[in-house]
């Protein structure tokens, strides 16, 4: 069993209140933090954990905290992500739901070290019960003295609110995020200025995932050297694995980071396997966003070496033959998945989520839905193939923000690896409506190189 | 999309707007904006759907121009800036839901309602549309129902039929 710091008591009755939260030593950090650390020494913690953020992006949690700007008498703010909207991801409302005290109190411990006398959690409109479960749990900790004026005697004061959004994936990009929370349109920011100079209402502001901020409580529980033991090279600690597609057992699993894909895959700690006794055939490691690899390549590296889960083995190869970890949001597509309606799907997706600000996501992921739309559909030409890598490299890089990528990697990403699947769309067009094209060689499992000794 | 023949006057109570006071007091002073789109959900759990004559009484309130509420309000998915059924299936729709079945699901409902995506039933009941990610992937296939958006897991046709006649009984019951 590997170890588990944010999942270790979800299966408690009533972990959900404050009463059983703090019988099983919640609210400590909260207590060590604010009664014996500075806020310099609780991000000093945070830097040695190596903690990197888990919404996605897996840039350092202590780094990005460090560069908050600090001018006098102007207010500091922390902002909860908790707009969870990539495809495959579900770990944040697991947690909420379960555990909401977890993110309560790693707000309280993460606002102290930033120095935040007010701070949001903005919470995904459609996840109007879990706004309602966070809302009593933040009631709970006021009564009991851990939020409000003077926390636990110290002088500290702490207003925490959630704040819904209205349904649109892009305000999980942290600019668009503190735009809606200001009450206007989702659109983006320019950076520079990053939110850490000129934030909500224009202060210094600090944006971060909820799973990164529940991880804050471990660490200052047990110090970030010991949160830094767990996990292999720079990817430290325990990951929540939001798992889902075609597994014996989908859900939310908490695994140390450098755990073998495969494991994850077959063992029965984990998804049990591919349902209905089918085979693998292709597995999006991260979320919508990030490449898609067939079964072998999610398996193994391109020289035969396992792949784990990890920040650095998933990335291995590149674009070329490897993926990213991003926000953990695992799908497994079984052996009857077609890859070119996948892809088409990911892609309408991207279209409607676009908020329309920059010219070459606004437009390009219309046109990547309609020529994947009709290649699906049978009336596609073999040149349209061609377009779709066209039509992606010209939106990567060219946004504001990173949803054009996020857009145009899974497209690029599907047509390098299944490349076969998409002209047999085209050669075939009334067979690709009534059967698929099956698992084709995508699982062949890769030899590993021997490297002859010289 | 904002047609004005349509549009009912509205009034706001006093205990609505003591819900409004309570939000705009979690923002710093000015910043009332920010109350925006909380707001626009209690008006729309109140009336059914986001109206102009809505929109207008909620920028009279927080001090803003009727246009920067009617920016957000077509911006966002979750308002509905036309009536729809008094409940309001909506099925999840991307990558992971459809490996498991979510387009039998949506296409089900089409045909046991017998309206198309984004219409009213003649009982003014139901709507059904299909939205992108819920985040509930590893439950799949889901839907919700606003105003409180309760959850609907792991559905099969079967469900669906339960969960249908269920709200329709539930509509018998209080009439």
């Amino acid at each position: 069993m590997s170890r588990k710091l944010l999942l270790e008591h979800i299966n408690v009755p009533g972990i959900n209140t404050l009463e059983v939260y703090r019988q099983k030593g919640g609210y400590r950090a909260v207590e060590k933090a604010i009664k014996t650390l500075t806020p310099d020494e609780v991000v000093e913690e945070v830097k040695k954990s190596g903690l990197r953020g888990r919404g996605g992006a897996g840039f350092p949690t202590g780094m990005k905290w460090s560069f908050l700007a600090k001018p006098e008498g102007v207010a500091r703010y922390l902002v909860c992500n908790a707009d969870e909207s990539e495809p495959g991801t579900f770990k944040d409302r697991y947690l909420m739901t379960n555990i909401p005290h977890a993110l309560i109190e790693g707000m309280i411990v993460s606002s102290f070290a930033l120095g935040a006398n007010t701070s949001y959690i903005y919470v995904r409109g459609e996840m109007m019960p879990q706004i309602r479960i966070l809302e009593k749990a933040i009631a709970e900790a006021k009564a009991a003295g851990f939020l409000g004026k003077n926390i636990l005697g110290s002088g500290y004061d702490l207003e925490l609110y959630v704040q819904p959004g209205g349904g649109a994936y892009i305000c999980g990009e942290e600019t668009a995020l503190l735009e809606s929370l200001e009450g206007k349109r989702g659109n983006p920011r320019i950076k520079p200025p990053f939110p850490a100079i000129a934030g909500l209402y224009g202060c210094p502001t600090v944006v971060n995932n909820v799973e990164s901020i529940a991880a804050v409580v471990p660490i200052i529980n047990d110090g970030g050297d010991e949160y830094a033991k767990i996990g292999i090279g720079r990817s430290t600690g325990t990951k929540l694995i939001s798992a889902s597609g075609n597994l014996v057992k989908p859900g939310v699993y908490e695994i140390e980071l450098g755990l073998p894909v495969e494991e994850f895959i077959y063992s029965d700690e984990y998804c049990g396997g591919i349902a209905n006794g089918k085979r693998l055939k292709a597995t999006v490691a991260g979320g919508s966003s990030v490449p898609i690899l067939p079964a072998n390549l999610s398996l193994k590296y391109a020289n035969g070496e396992p792949r784990l889960m990890s920040y650095e083995s998933l990335a291995e190869g590149g674009f070329a033959t490897g993926t990213m970890l991003g926000s953990g949001g695992f799908i497994a597509f079984d052996e009857d998945q077609c890859i070119v309606r996948n892809t088409w799907n990911f892609a309408r997706f991207y279209h409607h989520e676009s908020c329309g600000q920059c010219s070459p996501c606004r437009e390009g992921t219309g046109w990547l839905e309609k020529v994947l739309h009709r290649l699906e559909y049978g009336h596609g030409k073999m040149s349209d193939i061609d377009l779709l890598v066209d039509v992606a490299k010209k939106i990567e890089g060219n946004t504001i923000c990173p949803l054009g990528d996020a857009a145009a990697w899974p497209v690029a990403s599907a047509i390098k690896h299944f490349r076969d699947e998409f002209e047999w769309h085209v050669k075939e067009p009334r067979k690709s409506q009534d059967g698929n094209y099956g698992i084709a060689n995508y699982a062949v499992p890769i030899e590993k190189v021997v490297v002859a000794e010289v | 999309m904002l047609k004005v023949e349509e549009q009912q006057p509205v009034a706001f109570s006093s205990v609505f707007l003591a819900n409004f006071d309570e939000i705009v007091k979690r923002y710093p002073a000015g910043k009332q904006k920010s109350a925006l789109l909380p707001i626009l959900h209690l008006v729309q759990a109140e009336f059914g759907w986001t109206s102009v004559p809505a929109m207008d009484k909620v920028a009279e309130y927080l001090m803003i121009e009727p246009i920067e509420v009617y920016e957000v309000a077509s911006f966002y998915s979750m308002y509905f800036l036309q009536p729809k059924g008094k409940y309001v299936l909506e099925v999840c729709r991307t990558g992971p839901c459809c490996l498991v079945g979510a387009e039998k699901i949506m296409s089900h409902i089409e045909g046991k309602l017998g309206v198309k995506e984004g219409e009213v039933t003649a009982d003014g009941l139901f709507s059904w549309r299909g939205v992108e990610c819920l985040a509930a992937c590893g439950y799949a296939p889901v839907l919700q129902i606003g105003p409180d958006y309760t959850f609907y897991e792991n559905l099969t046709e079967q469900s669906v039929d339960e969960l249908i006649d269920n709200l329709k009984n539930k509509q018998d019951l209080r009439q």
